[in-house]
């Protein structure tokens, strides 16, 4: 178990490295020469200042040294300074971290729980209305754009019943502490995490239903039904368990997805958090910050797949830690 | 062929998919030419509610310019995007996939992590950083709606071609003296197309959420109208005007909703095997 997760960590380490590197010839890519770039962001564009610059960064230096100065400041958690906002990067990253993570694991959560609920329903129910039901729903979810659901909610629960806010993390000015705190954060928190979750709700129903329909056919299910175990046992040990295998797969590959849902479900709300970050970044063309934001998001999701792979390991019986 | 259109036809899901493609189609074709109204162009006063005036029936935006003529002209933007990155996509997947899958051995090894590689990397982050650092174009958007959504291909193409490169009729291709090129694009790939047309229906569905999601944040093409702008443009008058984000958003998730619908049918007809999230 150690061995295989320290396996895992070196090889997410040298892909952020990769990531990394790539995020340091993209900015290269960006029209003019960097150190122009900055003394624009930073409001100044004299001769003077700008070989300031490319001398602070090292941008007078060869390319592969300068590259090493980019990997190096990174490693110590250096990601450059935002010369918009006046504050190094990390900083700014660090203060809406918690936030984003609020917002995704929530999101997350909902989808995965009423994704799988519905999911085992409409396979349980197959080919009835309830199945059918459930089948049209979640392709309608599956085609609707972020953005969209984000502003129908608005629209519809905001503007309409005005049952619930429509931006921000908490009431402005409101002061609130303790509990209530907590409340009116929830409350804030309950359209921006539907909203992200409810495409992702979608697919999993999909495929936790499509699973499911697949396990119920192999012989180990109707070995359990011969020795008599009731149904409720089987659907819950035999079929959900197996089918649930491919879903935490899927869970995986769309960490990805959710972070860049996070862009959008935060820029509609104006949610405190990183994603908001970067959709500011990018109105600013605060390249430094956008990167930064960037290698941040990637490093997310490498920590997420390596959770959905242990947790894999864990669910499926077949595998074994020490292989 | 006869075979595939009938079991096409048979799929409720892929007729309908196909119907709201040729819709769309048609529209973003000759839509333009039947309906000259500029989408850029102030036509009445603005905020006109929908459904008052006949000339300009989905009513009027913030500045006065038609939803209607915006609608149509954005179905042209959308499509193109999404054919065109799509298939940009296949370009680069295909030939990777193949040659990894083919070769094999280091070749694979190397081809893999290359693609994992991408796979990892949040797509759609990478996208708004492509398209912010290369600035917004028609071009730009294809470009990186395209490098995020080639890996998926690769894989797809490496594991038909895995399972196609030991039969026996490749094998006789082989004794015969083809060269690889040959027997690449000559015997097996036309054998791995199926499962990749699949895909590729689900994909420019994909594109076109891209495509609206970026023109949303304000990183579409300037001189080009599209529906994803259009709800970005609506979105700070929402209180006042809920017809110029709640339109363009329908047509969004309508043409969606039928690639995806083309894709189940192009599924049941294709490979009756494949489960559709199977990738």
């Amino acid at each position: 178990m150690l061995s295989f997760v320290a396996q895992r960590v070196v090889k997410g380490v040298i892909v952020l490295l990769a990531i990394v590197v790539l995020n340091f010839f993209l900015i290269r890519l960006a029209p003019g020469d960097p150190a122009v770039v900055m003394a624009g962001e930073a409001g100044a564009s004299d001769q003077v200042f700008v070989k300031q610059l490319r001398e602070k960064f090292g941008l007078d230096k060869p390319l592969p040294e300068q590259l090493f100065i980019y990997v190096k400041g990174i490693a110590t958690l250096d990601l450059g300074f935002s010369f918009r906002q006046q504050a190094p990067v990390a900083k700014l990253i660090a203060e809406r971290l918690p936030a984003t993570l609020l917002l995704t694991l929530t999101a997350f959560a909902i989808s995965l729980m009423l994704g799988v609920l519905f999911g085992t329903f409409a396979a349980r129910f197959a080919g009835t209305f309830l199945d059918t039901a459930i089948t049209v729903f979640a392709l309608i979810f599956y085609a609707m754009p972020i953005f969209w659901v984000a502003l129908m909610g608005i629209l519809l629960f905001s503007v309409t019943f005005d049952w619930l806010p429509s931006f921000g993390y908490e009431t402005v000015g409101a002061n609130l502490t303790g509990l209530s705190h907590a409340v009116d954060v929830a409350k804030h928190l309950i359209m921006p995490a539907m909203t992200l979750g409810l495409f992702f709700m979608a697919t999993y129903t999909r495929m936790t239903r499509a699973s499911m329909l697949e396990v119920k056919r192999l012989d180990f299910v109707k070995t359990a039904r011969a020795k008599g175990l009731s149904d409720a046992v089987i659907q819950r040990r035999h079929v959900l368990r197996n089918a649930l295998l491919p879903v935490v797969t899927l869970a995986g590959v769309h960490s990805g997805t959710l972070i860049g849902g996070a862009v959008i479900t935060e820029t509609v709300f104006a949610w405190p958090g990183i994603g908001r970050l970067m959709y500011d970044a990018l109105l600013q063309r605060d390249y430094n910050l956008l990167l930064g934001v960037f290698v941040i998001c990637s490093a997310m999701v490498l920590i997420f797949n390596l959770i959905t792979d242990l947790v894999y390991r864990l669910v499926d019986p077949r595998i074994e830690f020490a292989s | 062929m006869k075979q595939f259109w009938k079991s096409m036809l048979k799929s409720p899901s892929g007729v309908i998919g196909l119907v709201i493609l040729l819709l769309a189609i048609t529209i973003a074709v000759f839509g333009p030419m039947l309906f000259p109204n500029s989408p850029w162009r102030m036509v009445q006063r603005p905020f006109l509610p929908p459904f008052t005036l006949g000339a300009v029936p989905l009513g009027t935006d913030a500045l006065g310019r038609d939803v209607f003529a915006g609608m149509i002209f954005g179905a042209r933007v959308s499509l193109l995007v999404g054919l065109v990155s799509t298939l940009v996509a296949l370009v680069v997947g295909i030939p990777i996939g193949a040659m990894a899958g083919y070769f094999g051995g280091k070749v694979d090894d190397a081809l893999m992590r290359f693609t994992e590689f991408f796979q990892t990397i949040p797509s759609f982050a990478l996208a708004i950083m492509l398209v912010a650092i290369l600035q917004p174009s028609i071009y730009s958007i294809v470009a990186s709606i395209a490098v995020v959504s080639w890996p998926p291909v690769a894989r797809l193409v490496r594991g038909e071609v895995l399972s196609l490169r030991t039969r026996e009729y490749v094998q006789a291709a082989v004794v015969t003296g083809q060269s690889n090129t040959w027997i690449i694009l000559r015997e097996i790939l036309p054998n791995a197309l199926s499962p990749v047309i699949v895909l590729a229906s689900l994909m420019v569905a994909t594109a076109i959420l891209l495509e609206s999601s970026l023109a949303f944040l304000g990183l579409g093409d300037p001189n080009l109208i599209s529906w994803g702008y259009m709800v970005g443009a609506g979105r700070t008058v929402i209180r006042q005007a809920w017809w110029i984000t709640v339109f363009p958003g329908v047509a969004i998730l309508i043409s969606v909703l039928g690639l995806n619908l083309i894709g189940e049918g192009l599924n049941d007809a294709l490979n009756p095997r494949l489960s559709r999230e199977g990738r």
